[in-house]
């Protein structure tokens, strides 16, 4: 049996040729995401804004317009409900309560109280205002971090051209998976944040395998144009990238699929997240080498070496 | 290169058998792992909350009312002081920042500071003119706090045990909090309710001179304070609050014993003195009988029994409206003890056992089809090749499964994710080193050949690529929290062992193929 190729050997695609249009594409929806962003916002959940989080499992199907008179009618703000996978499982979600600590815990003991015997509290989680600006900042943080460390380590191991286009790639990626959230809504906690990072570590690596191949052929191929060098790289590496995305958008699916309603947003992320930075270190890192004028005279010790020979 | 000395090959099949070794106590029971299997190590990989249900709570700890409080004192100490050397001072009141007096002739003020030296070793003194504001060194206030955590984390400990569940974990977390997680707890508001209180009861003397609405109108008497009622009878009788002496006439810290109990068919709470406070109780019951006694916990008073004679074996009961769990959980807090500050929760997330237990069913059947579906795709792209690296990719599970139970990691709902995620990432390695032989191929080169030049080009774009990633796992795992730690560890574990197996078992396997073989025909 003659194994499945998903991209044939010989393939030869002239990406740099249309990289005008992955420019405009790259930036109509990297802007369209910090639009949104600064516009309409993340759906942030609890874990960013504080406030409760309950999940609960009801006799029979669920009467959410019961439930959401039940609870709008305690004085505690906004509280969304909605359905959670199941018919009788149900999210219920309080925004932050005014005060402080204490507040978040009366309101609690408020919204189990009128939720009666007659349900199964599965979770329940409080963030209170203290924790909720915590972690927003420390998500802050090491979203900061992780970019910071990944550029420099780019920044040692390859020329600072690689360094830079790389990053560019990287936060094109984050833009716009963050984008994809406002746009559906799914809610940012810190589970979907921790997939943002993921994505991060993802798509460097997937950039980094093309890079590598560039940088090998520009010792081997001295002479080939610089345009038509990257051309071939992405080419030699179509085949990997695409198995590699493949592979993992499977396992992905699995879990979006069958893991479970608590992930899913997490999952989502992930999903979303690989098919973009597969598209980005293709069609957007390597024809950024172009922009920064990659030149020849990487890796210059060896060229002084050998006219020195 | 694709030729294994003996020791290296050895050294491969090592790894792997202790990988299987350290795995394996994950797939038996508990029950017989301990009797039947005990040849085996007994370290299994433990279960986030999230996973097996519990309570997790980060509590704090008010530091500033401790460290006030002990500025009252201070005060009090330094004005006892004064008053014994007959220095006239204006007292005020003790704030954060230390106690303060106000010397009232100018040249008494350099006498008094060396007095307050002299009783208060470990204070400094500030303040300008006749005023001196005293405070703790920084070392003293450092102690004074650690001391105060130290014996939250006891009382805590003390009631947490009384729930009876297994292994609760109770840890100290920066400077004044308290993480508490719980494991198989089904009802997390019993855990609120018991954490949430600082259980300081004190014994007063209700005045009855006045109704606390008449102190309130025409005037304090003095020493006394008006406190809210929180016993339902009470309520229901119309009385909101008392007016109380402020003097403690016996103190809850003297309890040595409480029990729930019944009293005419009532949930009531008893209680033990110890000698010291027998003796005081008994004392202060002789001389008040017909009087009514405030019992206040955490400033309300929870009832006001009349003394009709005196208590003098040292036990006595404490009756209000309560309800069984009320009186279990008041028994429970006077047994544990007083809280040193009042603590607030700050952070709690509990998982019912059933929502656990589903997650870990949802994630067991996403890993195996998310695995199921790598490895078949795996055959169909690279052939005999694809099932070496699926057995590598079987061997990264098991080793990620070893590491985790030696080093004790948790796994988490999003550290299944992380596993699932690195099925399909692992195999990456492997895609890059047949995709790179598959083009050396295409070259013209020989089998061999191309196999070796397939791993040794591949190499430095697997550790680059690898390491960006481990960057990412590793921020993750030092700024997040719980379940995001969970997710950090499965995927910096995975990410390691991936390159050892998609590299050295992959190549092993490769290398006794062509010994064996000597192919002539690569299908790839």
């Amino acid at each position: 049996m003659k194994p499945l190729h998903l991209v044939p050997d010989d393939v030869n695609v002239p990406f740099l040729k249309f990289r005008k249009i992955f420019y405009i594409v790259s930036l109509v929806m990297v802007l369209a995401s910090v639009g949104l962003f600064v516009t309409k916002g993340l759906n942030f959940g609890i874990d960013f804004r504080g406030g409760i989080l309950l999940e609960i499992k009801t006799d029979g199907p669920a009467d959410i317009s019961a439930l959401r008179d039940n609870l709008g009618s305690l004085g505690l703000g906004d509280v969304s409900i909605q359905e959670f996978g199941e018919p009788d499982d149900v999210l219920i979600q309080l925004q932050r309560q005014d005060g402080d600590e204490k507040a978040q815990m009366a309101a609690l003991a408020t919204v189990t109280k009128a939720l009666g015997d007659n349900v199964t509290i599965r979770r329940s989680e409080l963030v209170g205002p203290k924790v909720g600006d915590e972690l927003k900042e420390a998500g802050v943080y090491s979203v900061a971090i992780s970019l910071l460390l990944i550029m420099v380590y780019i920044w040692f191991r390859f020329e600072w051209q690689f360094a830079v286009a790389s990053v560019v790639a990287l936060l094109h990626d984050v833009l716009i998976t963050i984008g994809f959230f406002v746009i559906t809504g799914v809610q940012f906690d810190l589970a979907t944040l921790a997939a943002v990072l993921t994505v991060a570590g993802y798509s460097i690596n997937d950039t980094v395998v093309v890079f590598d191949r560039i940088r090998e052929y520009l010792r081997k191929f001295r002479k080939m144009e610089i345009p038509d060098l990257l051309d071939l790289s992405i080419n030699s590496t179509l085949s990997r990238t695409t198995m590699t995305s493949f592979t993992t958008l499977l396992a992905l699916i699995a879990l979006f699929v069958f893991g479970g309603e608590a992930i899913r947003g997490f999952t989502m992320a992930l999903i979303f997240g690989i098919v973009i930075g597969t598209y980005s270190s293709i069609c957007v890192a390597s024809p950024l080498l172009m922009v920064l004028r990659l030149n020849r005279k990487i890796p210059e010790g060896e060229e002084t070496q050998k006219a020195g020979a | 290169m694709l030729y294994f000395t003996k020791w290296k090959a050895a050294l491969v099949l090592l790894v792997c058998a202790l990988g299987v070794i350290y795995a394996a106590p994950n797939f038996l029971p508990k029950g017989t792992l301990a009797t039947e299997a005990s040849y085996l190590p007994g370290k299994q990989i433990s279960l986030g909350l999230d996973l097996r249900g519990g309570s997790h709570m980060l509590l704090e700890v008010d530091i500033n009312s401790v460290i006030r409080e002990r500025y009252e004192a201070l005060g009090d100490t330094i004005r006892s002081t004064l008053r014994e050397e007959r220095i006239r001072y204006r007292p005020r009141d003790a704030g954060l920042d230390g106690a303060e007096v106000t010397i009232v002739n100018a040249d008494e003020v350099e006498k008094a500071r060396d007095l307050i030296r002299d009783v208060e070793p470990n204070t400094v003194m500030s303040g300008d003119g006749n005023n001196i504001i005293v405070s703790y060194t920084e070392q003293a206030r450092k102690e004074l706090v650690d001391r105060a955590i130290s014996q939250s984390l006891e009382v805590v400990r003390r009631r947490v045990d009384e729930l009876g569940t297994t292994e609760p974990s109770i840890q100290r977390q920066g400077e004044d909090r308290i993480v508490v997680q719980v494991p198989g707890l089904d009802d997390p508001s019993r855990l609120r309710a018991i954490l949430g209180r600082t259980a300081k009861m004190n014994f007063h003397l209700v005045n009855e001179e006045k109704t606390a609405s008449q102190a309130r109108a025409t005037g304090m008497p003095p020493g006394t304070i008006i406190l809210p009622s929180a016993d339902a009878g009470d309520r229901a009788a119309g009385i909101n609050e008392y007016l109380i002496d402020r003097r403690v006439v016996v103190s809850g810290d003297n309890l040595i014993d409480s029990q729930p109990t019944f009293n005419d068919g009532r949930p009531v709470v008893s209680f033990r003195f110890d000698a010291a406070g027998g003796a005081r109780f008994g004392d202060m019951t002789s001389k008040n009988a017909g009087r009514r006694l405030a019992i206040v916990l955490d400033g309300e008073v929870i009832s006001a029994p009349r003394i009709n004679e005196p208590i003098l074996g040292g036990n006595g009961i404490i009756t209000g409206q309560f309800s069984v769990q009320e009186a279990n959980d008041l028994s429970l807090l006077l047994r544990a003890g007083a809280l040193p500050a009042p603590m607030q929760i700050l952070e709690e997330r509990s998982v019912g056992p059933g929502l656990g237990q589903d997650s870990v069913e949802a994630g067991e059947i996403a890993a195996v089809l998310g695995l199921v579906f790598v490895i078949a795709f795996m055959v169909i792209s690279y052939g005999r090749f694809g099932i070496y690296a699926d057995i590598a990719l079987l061997m990264n599970l098991i080793l990620v499964l070893a590491v985790m139970s030696v080093l004790q990691a948790t796994l988490t709902l999003p550290g299944i994710a992380g596993i699932v995620l690195t099925v399909g990432m692992a195999v990456d390695a492997n895609v890059l080193i047949f995709e790179r032989i598959r083009e050396e191929r295409n070259n013209g080169r020989t089998i061999i050949n191309a196999i070796d030049a397939g791993y040794r080009s591949a190499m430095s774009t697997i550790l680059d690529a690898n390491l960006t990633t481990l960057i990412a796992a590793l921020v993750l795992f030092s700024f997040g929290s719980g379940p995001i730690k969970g997710f950090a560890v499965t995927l910096a574990i995975g990410i390691i062992t991936s390159m050892f197996s998609a590299i050295w078992v992959t190549r092993l396997l490769i290398s006794v193929w062509v010994k064996r073989r000597r192919p002539t025909e690569l299908v790839l």
